[in-house]
């Protein structure tokens, strides 16, 4: 799911980070948000809403909208599409609210 | 509590070009980006530009933020650009609270405050339209752009608007297929040169066209679209289905300015600018003496036109300060002529009658 050839870009790739989602082991490259990461890992549906329980993927891509929201590291309510990608970071979908541990 | 000589917020075309013209006043100033890269959505655009030299025209919007980041550099530690830094609040004695890093909250008072925040992406109702799979036509441009990930294999377009077209050709650059590009309204709103290029490789642009519906379980499987008549009413028998894995929304975009509703500027809903936009001087100014505006904040324009707001905003917003260049009359003057060009014939109809209305 990465761009291999552009007529225009380059994509400078950093070094593999390793990361989870929801306990599988994943692969991404420093400089990718989390949310970008599992997109090209083909993982579109990042948490489900508050009250219909409907899939929820991300929107607007600059931290404006809240529909990417995780549980990243026991954390609850993280922008995915704006937090980057680091060594060992445990990433869950998040269901509603979520709670603070 | 740190102070600051200028505050700029916003890291774009406008808060960049707003920096480096005060500066090159000789004020000191502080730039807050929220993002962990500065450039705003300049650093997405692989299109070249039009318009006129002053505006970087023939460049593409990505090689301008690396041409004013470098003009920043210049001016050393009298400008400094502070990232991960979202402004959250404004309050009346110009202190705004700054949450850094997600983590560091604090307070940074400025003796003149410059907002240039932007624009966001509006969005469209229809049933499932929240189905993983319908993004922003921004958010598939930074995904596409900025990370070089594909965000699917076929891509069906709402909206034929400038960025609607714009990105459907970034999508095609990109080996993504597009399989049509619709909008409501009866023609196409995009400059032609770009919607032909488009029409050239073969994408169908359906005017009078509207989204019935999205299918899918977890994630967007298909589009069901149809034709409307001229009160925007959907024609019965007229649905088409595209099977399509994403479904972008480019239906225009709202000015971002809570942050001066909050500080208590005068606001005004001006439908020509896209929103409720802070009334302003001639000279980028707010109802409040000392806060300026600049770019879509003020009302949803180009890039083009933020960075020429921005070259007069932050070269007004210095002489406030007593910063006042041999050359301020002459320079004032010439972003002013580059904003009547830019704003002139019959594109600039729509932004010149909201600018009268939201003229102090």
């Amino acid at each position: 799911m990465r761009i291999a050839q552009h007529p225009i870009l380059t994509f400078d790739r950093g070094k593999e980070i390793h990361f989870t989602f929801n306990g599988q082991p994943m692969t991404g490259y420093e400089g990718e948000t989390i949310a970008a990461a599992l997109h090209a890992a083909g993982v579109k549906v990042l948490a489900k809403s508050l009250e219909k329980h409907r899939p929820r993927g991300f929107y607007c891509a600059i931290g404006n909208c809240a529909s990417c929201q995780m549980i990243v590291d026991g954390e609850p309510n993280v922008r995915t599409c704006i937090t980057l990608l680091k060594e060992g970071m445990k990433v869950e979908t998040q269901e509603g609210k979520g709670k603070i541990q | 509590m740190r102070e600051v000589e200028l505050l700029v917020i916003g890291s774009g075309p406008a808060g960049l070009c707003a920096a480096i013209s005060a500066a090159s006043s000789g004020a000191k100033v502080l730039v807050l980006e929220r993002n962990f890269k500065p450039g705003g959505q300049l650093i997405k655009q692989t299109h070249m530009f039009f318009g006129s030299e002053s505006q970087y025209a023939s460049h593409r919007g990505v090689d301008i933020a690396d041409i004013l980041l470098s003009k920043i550099r210049e001016y050393g530690d009298q400008i400094e650009i502070m990232l991960n830094a979202t402004a959250v609040g404004f309050y009346e004695d110009n202190v705004v609270t700054v949450l850094k890093d997600e983590k560091e909250y604090f307070k940074i008072k400025a003796r003149s405050i410059l907002c240039a925040t932007g624009a966001y992406e509006k969005s469209l109702a229809f049933p499932n339209n929240d189905l993983p799979g319908i993004y922003g036509a921004g958010a598939v441009q930074t995904l596409m752009n900025v990370y070089g990930i594909r965000p699917g294999d076929r891509v069906l377009m709402v909206g034929a608007g400038n960025i609607g077209v714009i990105v459907s050709y970034q999508l095609l650059q990109a080996g993504i297929q597009v399989v049509a590009v619709l909008d409501a309204a009866p023609r196409i709103g995009a400059y032609l040169v770009h919607a032909s290029k488009l029409a050239r490789m073969g994408v169908p642009i359906l005017t009078s066209h509207t989204v019935k519906e999205a299918i899918g379980t977890d994630c967007l499987e298909a589009a069901v679209v149809c034709e409307v008549d001229d009160r925007f009413q959907p024609i019965p028998g007229t649905e088409k289905r595209y099977d399509v894995d994403v479904m972008c929304i480019s239906v225009g975009l709202s000015p971002l300015n809570e942050l001066l509703a909050m500080r208590g500027v005068e606001m005004k809903y001006v439908p020509q600018l896209s929103g409720y936009v802070p009334l302003r001087t001639e000279y980028c100014e707010t109802s409040i003496p000392g806060i300026f505006v600049a770019g879509d904040a003020s009302g949803i324009e180009e890039a083009s036109s933020a960075m020429a707001e921005g070259y007069l905003a932050g070269l007004c917003a210095a002489a406030g300060l007593g910063h006042v260049p041999a050359d301020f009359e002459q320079r004032k003057q010439t972003y002013l002529k580059q904003l009547e060009d830019l704003r002139s014939g019959p594109v600039g109809d729509r932004i010149r009658a909201g600018m009268k209305i939201s003229q102090l």
